[in-house]
């Protein structure tokens, strides 16, 4: 096969380039360029595009012996990306930012790209197992239960999924840096990103200020309405959140507080007790099913509602296009713009279902 | 291997090869007094005399630097020092919108951290400045001019300027005039003396010379302060040792360049006249961008004899580089940042294009290696690879417009 392998400059991407060159493939290695204003060498390394991981997936291609490209993708990360996250926000929802990169980005952009110039496949070092079962993808998660990322692919369609390689799947993290080593590969000890690319400092909330500026609004108890202080806009909180409330008069009851629900519109954040947290329904849309197959009936099943932890046993069904999922336990801090994903647990690694954006929770 | 990039770097030549090669294993300091010392400094001379006659400068106008961009950064912030420390009102830099990166990027470190003001000249629709638009921007204020600097000619789409118009307005009000001359020898008619300009820059691996080697010719009367400080070795204006087996390839290089000059350059003329036409007729909606070079500037070629310069609408040149690189063909999409992005062309945008066609372009520069095969394998290339790279430049938007269907 033609395989296009992103490579971020990472440990990943250079072992998941490295092996798709191994199992024989026609490897062409592009490094994609996302930020308008890339890092320099002198700032350093952090986040997934400055000019010194440019380099460092440069000399891995080297290493490789594959063709090398910079490509440009800043304007389409940007408009899909960075101003859907800020936007969202603004709109009282949480983002997950790596997730749209994925569906928007490199599965789309790039794998449109890749496609239309004759690749077979785009390749990345994602930690997700892909294969084909009767001609249509199957996706489940990794054999590093860490590193898991079948999360924040789910919302790849089983089209995109099947030009997609992810060569990390059945791998432990550990054996893909000794890996590294042994190959040679200069990379091989690099720390691993933890951050929002596009926020290397990690402040959230800094960003959306720059970019929202000020939106004051209030903070008002939900069970009494009472006003129990002001804030800077609702794009600084998310649901499940307890500190940095800023509010100074502790609860009547004396237990902490933890935000409930944003409202865009009116500026409220609603703040109460733990226990108001817990979600007995999540609906969903904007249904994605990597197999291609829609769940029919009721299905019972493992839901995910964030990137990392957020697991429950739920029951699963369709409701006039829209995903009704029940949590058997109790979830909590369920924020709506996050995605549910859905699980069927299998001890070869759980297979995602399909996934959703999370609209509403009851 | 179709290497059709000679304006980024030049395979060197083999007489230069040898000069190199030879001169590596002698030894001493030019600037050493005893015998090894002398036989090194003997050599830099006659070097240098080479130099100064193949591109009709004196010996002692000769300044040997690291190449074209320290001589583009010696001639514009030395010159503008010097002339600003002898009248602080001497604040404006001239250079043209379509300057390397050399000199224009020298320039903003001025205006930024030197209380320089950069006028940027315009230029035609072919890249070219015209002898009005510089005299008019000089006339706005003739005293507070420091320097201006104006191309030979265009290295992305190989526009040749008047430089001899250029240097005379520049003269009439006694502003040097420095020209950047690195894609001009070997294919133009250089004379320093004869053009009139003050500053001219020359660099080594673009005419078959080794790497990290090349000259200012800078007037005996034109005042430069130096950019960086030592030994003064280059008549106080340039430190460091001498690198005297870069220096005597260097001037082989640059006197093979002028002597074969005429016939090189009638040689590529003919290729690239050839590349043009059959590149138009594979792909008649392609456009050739800067001058069609069918006229004359002063007395040479209107354009680069081996400069072709389209852009493929529909395109993007990264796309259009991947797939002629795989097939072995070698061209370039334009100036590049460090991390290797390709942006779209400030040059192409001077000229008033639209980005979306400069970000659709391909440089192909023709050399003393090209060959009418390289042209052929070009040609018979272009046809599939652009329409390919235009259906992948096409699937962005499709899913774009697709997909803002669906959400509606």
């Amino acid at each position: 096969m033609r395989v296009l392998a992103a490579m971020s400059g990472g440990v990943d991407s250079a072992v998941a380039a490295a092996r798709a060159v191994a199992a024989g493939h026609e490897v062409v290695g592009v490094h994609l360029a996302l930020s308008a204003k890339p890092g320099t060498l002198r700032t350093g390394s952090r986040g997934c595009c400055t000019v010194e991981d440019a380099h460092d997936a440069r000399r891995v291609a080297d290493l490789l012996g594959i063709p090398f490209y910079v490509w440009d993708f800043a304007e389409r990360f940007t408009e899909d990306v960075v101003e859907d996250f800020v936007a969202e926000y603004a709109a009282g929802r949480t983002p997950n930012p790596c997730l749209k990169c994925n569906e928007r980005i490199k599965f789309e952009a790039l794998l449109d790209k890749a496609i239309a110039l004759g690749f077979d496949a785009v390749c990345t070092g994602h930690y997700a197992r892909l294969a084909q079962v009767d001609g249509r993808p199957e996706l489940r998660r990794s054999a590093d239960l860490g590193k898991d990322q079948s999360y924040v692919l789910a919302s790849l369609t089983a089209e995109q999924l099947s030009h997609a390689m992810f060569p990390l799947g059945g791998s432990l993290k550990s054996d893909v840096r000794v890996e590294a080593t042994e190959r040679g590969l200069a990379v091989a000890e690099k720390p691993d990103s933890y951050d929002i690319c596009f926020i290397p400092d990690g402040d959230t909330r800094g960003f959306l200020a720059g970019k929202l500026g000020e939106r004051p609004g209030q903070l008002v108890d939900d069970e009494t309405g009472a006003v129990l202080g002001v804030h800077a806009g609702v794009h600084g909180f998310t649901v499940g959140q307890r500190h940095g409330l800023g509010i100074d008069a502790p609860s009547a009851d004396g237990r902490p507080r933890y935000v409930l629900a944003l409202e865009p519109v009116s500026g409220n954040v609603r703040v109460g007790a733990l226990e108001k947290l817990a979600v007995r329904e999540i609906i969903a849309t904007r249904l994605i099913w990597p197999s291609g197959r829609p769940i029919e009936g009721t299905v019972e099943c493992v839901a995910q509602v964030r990137a990392h932890g957020g697991t429950s046993q739920a029951t699963a069904e369709l409701v006039d296009g829209e995903l009704l999922v029940r949590p058997g336990d109790e979830l909590r801090g369920v924020a709506p713009g996050q995605a549910v994903v859905l699980y069927r647990p299998d001890d070869a690694g759980d297979v995602v279902l399909g996934s959703g954006m999370i609209v509403a929770t009851r | 291997m179709t290497y059709l990039d000679h304006a980024a770097t030049t395979p060197i030549l083999p007489a230069v090869a040898e000069a190199l090669t030879g001169a590596l294993t002698t030894y001493g300091n030019a600037s050493s007094l005893h015998t090894s010392g002398r036989l090194a400094r003997r050599a830099v001379e006659e070097a240098r005399e080479t130099v100064a006659a193949a591109l009709g400068a004196r010996p002692s106008e000769v300044i040997f630097t690291s190449g074209g961009t320290e001589s583009d950064n010696l001639a514009v912030k030395g010159i503008h020092w010097a002339r600003r420390a002898k009248n602080p009102n001497r604040t404006r830099v001239l250079v043209s919108a379509v300057e390397h990166h050399a000199v224009l990027d020298a320039a903003t470190w001025l205006a930024e951290h030197s209380g320089a003001e950069v006028v940027a000249l315009e230029v035609d629709a072919f890249g070219r400045v015209h002898e009005d638009t510089l005299r008019a921007a000089i006339a706005e204020d003739p005293e507070s001019v420091s320097v201006v600097s104006v191309m030979w000619a265009n290295n992305e789409v190989g526009t040749v300027n008047p430089v001899r118009e250029l240097a005379a307005a520049c003269a009439a009000h006694g502003i040097p005039f420095h020209t950047d001359a690195v894609q001009a020898v070997g294919v133009l008619p250089v004379d320093f003396a004869g053009s009139g300009a003050n500053a001219l820059t020359v660099s080594g691996h673009k005419l078959g010379g080794p790497f990290g080697v090349g000259a200012l010719l800078l007037g005996r009367d034109v005042p430069c302060a130096p950019v960086s400080h030592g030994g003064g070795q280059e008549r106080d204006v340039r430190s460091g040792t001498l690198n005297v087996p870069a220096i005597v390839a260097f001037a082989e290089a640059v006197r093979v360049a002028a002597a074969d000059r005429a016939e090189r350059a009638d040689r590529l003329a003919v290729l690239r006249a050839d590349l043009v036409a059959r590149v138009r007729a594979a792909l008649p909606d392609a456009i050739l961008n800067g001058d069609p070079g069918e006229s004359t500037v002063d007395d040479g070629p209107s354009r680069l004899p081996g400069n072709a310069h389209f852009s493929f609408p529909g395109c993007e040149g990264d796309s259009l580089l991947m797939l002629l690189d795989a097939k072995g063909i070698e061209c370039s999409t334009g100036s590049a940042c460090t991390a290797g992005v390709a942006q779209p062309s400030h040059v192409l945008l001077a000229m008033g294009a639209e980005p979306a066609i400069a970000r659709g372009s391909l440089r192909f520069s023709l050399g003393h290696t090209s060959t009418v095969d390289d042209v052929d394998t070009l040609v018979e290339a272009i046809g599939p690879v652009v329409a390919r790279a235009r259906s992948a430049g096409l699937a962005g938007m499709r899913r774009a417009k697709s997909r803002a269907a669906a959400e509606v």
